[in-house]
């Protein structure tokens, strides 16, 4: 039998994951998907919670989770393609200023 | 040794592999791979809890459409490999091991905080879908109805910017 | 060891169950590629293969073997050597799991314990379905991408839009059944549409959602990359679309996957529209002849073959080998008369491929038929029409369901 601590354990790994991801990483599509990494740690926690209080309402928040990261990723990635589309590059050091 | 804790050691450790692998992938279509593998395995991983509807919907939709749609847009900006990155000194040598320090006094902070004794049931199904649904359009339909508006606001939305003239 | 097996009998009959499942699946998808040229050919008033062996049946083992032998090309300027040999992996391994959930026949016993037709019975059955369809979007858009060139990228773009697309209109369409069936398992699904409808009918979800059933099959025949809907594969368009670098037998994987596919879409219409593996005829005594009509079927076609050594005297092998196939046909028929629990057992499987066999030959009339749609106009009606007639019926299914609860 699996304590309920080590899926909380695994959600912290890839929770950190993502952060190191995210601050280490210069490609912002990959940045991006750090942050989609962390939210599905979150998700892993909701359900392992879910599962010991025997809480029907983890999985709802998982659910609506997942749904507001899709709508995130959609608007996400079209301002990535505008971005791209006007300064040529994908490397954050290199869109960070907000002129020219 | 029951079949669920090989699988969740399996499973667990195939997703830390596959977060590593995004981390440490220079290329972004593998970093989208590895989220893939790691989306996978955690499909699997809520199967082990008993939530067989987020599992689905997690492949579904998470693994099933929107990293399709990462995967499209790394193919379509055709983004190269990425430059080098310079961590400064401080970063390599104090940062990223205070940050593993920090990490793993997190997990152990978890670990000691919750009774190692409530262990996951392998056959407690408590994510029936009938139930998930009884409960979707019952106590959180007003969420459920707002997150449609917020799925419409975001199709036009990206419709808008990625359009070539409005 | 056999005492572990008689502890375990499930895992021994999940075993057995998988290799005969992959082995009878293969050999079908190799003569379904037959069936489809036959049919294909005397549509167009010709006689297709034929002379590879008796009726061209040995052409799927001759197309095996240049498979094998023909050279394995990886160009040179992949984008990644990994991705190049993982997309067709993905697409077998993916096109082969779909099927594990299908219920071919009824329950049944066997060595003590109650197993069915099928090698998995999970409650979330058609959402696996479902997402191991919505997987099959990488395998193209992989295959494309790390082939790095203009037409394999050109025909995975498209292609990967119009499987994500028709992918919504195929899900919604589905949802119908769903309210209809209260229930995801794909078996449940089945037993639900058992009994007459109105004394006369099956009780078969085709009748009461014939509008999600046309829009089901066309966005299968979408999802699946078939003719009208292949601009993104076809030969006059895109050279070969998204395998154009593939030789040999990673380009036969994608062949195969995509006559899995094919066979996993007419699988799912069977199941969720026409009753499985329920027989069309009433249980009453006085259909009980019906039961006979699988060995009548197997008996008629052993006589096909047995007369065909006089009308088609080709050559001595092929004059032994449909002797043989006749005599062997004929022998199954008379055995299956004779053995009547076997004959019950048939029947489950029997009516099943039989509907099945009847969706392959309207997929392949189809695509024999119709010229192809322009790539803004198929993705023009998957959005514009396909859906909103997909949400349509599930409004009105709903809004019947509930006033006939009233």
């Amino acid at each position: 039998m699996v304590p309920v601590s080590y899926y909380l354990v695994l959600s912290a790994v890839l929770f950190g994951l993502g952060v190191i991801g995210f601050l280490v990483k210069r490609n912002i599509i990959t940045i991006f998907m750090c942050i989609e990494l962390m939210l599905n740690a979150v998700n892993l926690a909701f359900v392992a919670f879910a599962h010991a209080w025997e809480a029907l309402s983890g999985h709802i928040y998982v659910f609506f989770v997942i749904v507001i990261a899709a709508a995130e990723a959609a608007v996400g990635l079209a301002i990535i393609i505008v971005i791209f589309r006007n300064r040529g590059s994908l490397n954050v050091e290199r869109i960070n200023f907000l002129k020219w | 040794m029951g079949a669920d804790v090989i699988l969740f050691f399996f499973f667990g450790g195939l997703a830390v592999l596959g977060a590593l692998s995004l981390v440490i992938q220079r290329h972004p279509i593998h970093s989208a791979l590895s989220l893939i593998l790691v989306m996978a395995s955690l499909a699997v991983l809520y199967l082990l809890l008993g939530a067989e509807f987020i599992a689905a919907i997690q492949i579904i939709v998470y693994a099933g459409a929107i990293m399709v749609l990462f995967v499209f847009v790394i193919m379509l900006l055709n983004a190269g490999e990425e430059e080098q990155t310079n961590l400064s000194r401080v970063t390599r040598y104090i940062g990223l091991p205070v940050a593993t320090a920090l990490l793993a006094e997190m997990g152990w902070l978890l670990y000691r905080a919750w009774p190692g004794d409530v262990g996951v049931v392998p056959d407690r199904l408590v994510g029936r879908t009938s139930a998930v649904g009884h409960m979707l359009f019952k106590e959180y339909v007003l969420p459920f109805e707002l997150t449609s508006v917020v799925i419409l606001i975001a199709i036009i939305g990206a419709i808008v910017l990625a359009k070539k003239e409005l | 060891m056999t005492d572990w097996i008689a502890n375990h009998p499930e895992l021994v009959i999940a075993v057995v169950k998988i290799a005969l499942l992959l082995f009878i699946f293969l050999t079908a998808i190799a003569y379904v590629v037959w069936f489809e040229r036959k049919v294909i050919a005397h549509i167009q008033a010709r006689w297709g293969p034929y002379r590879v062996g008796p009726h061209g049946l040995l052409q799927p083992l001759a197309d095996g073997v240049k498979f094998l032998f023909k050279e394995d090309i990886i160009p040179a300027n992949v984008n990644s050597r990994f991705l190049f040999l993982l997309a067709p992996f993905l697409a077998v391994t993916l096109a082969l799991l779909a099927v594990a959930v299908i219920p071919f026949g009824p329950e049944f016993e066997i060595f003590g314990t109650t197993t069915g037709f099928y090698i998995a019975d999970i409650n979330i059955a058609l959402l696996f379905v479902l997402g191991v369809t919505s997987l099959t979007v990488y395998s193209v858009a992989l295959a494309g991408w790390s082939s790095n060139s203009k037409y394999p990228l050109l025909g995975a773009l498209r292609s990967t839009a119009q499987m994500v697309s028709y992918e919504l209109a195929l899900t919604l369409s589905v949802i119908g059944v769903l309210l209809l069936a209260g229930s995801l398992s794909l078996r449940e699904i089945v037993e639900q549409q058992s009994g007459r409808l109105w004394g006369v009918l099956p009780n078969w979800y085709i009748f009461p959602q014939f509008v999600a059933f046309i829009c089901f099959f066309i966005s299968s025949i979408a999802e699946t990359n078939r003719a009208p809907f292949d601009l993104a594969e076809a030969e006059t368009e895109l050279v070969a679309g998204f395998h154009t670098e593939y030789s040999s037998m990673k380009f036969a994987m994608f062949f195969l996957a995509e006559y899995a596919h094919i066979f996993t879409a007419s699988f799912l219409a069977t199941v969720l529209f026409f009753g499985g593996w329920q027989s069309p005829f009433p249980e009453t005594p006085f259909w009980q002849w019906t039961l006979y009509l699988p060995a009548a079927a197997a008996a008629l076609l052993g006589l096909y073959f047995l007369l065909d050594t006089f009308r088609h005297p080709h050559s001595t092998l092929h004059r032994g080998l449909i002797t043989l196939v006749g005599i062997a046909l004929l022998g199954v028929g008379a055995g299956l008369a004779l053995v009547p629990p076997v004959l019950l057992l048939v029947q489950g499987p029997f009516w099943f491929v039989l509907k099945t066999v009847a969706f392959l030959f309207v997929f392949v009339w189809i695509r024999a038929t119709l010229p192809r749609f322009r790539y803004d106009q198929l993705m023009a009606f998957g959005w514009k029409f396909l859906l909103p007639l997909a949400v349509l019926n599930i409004i009105a299914t709903s809004l019947l369901l509930v006033w006939q609860a009233n």
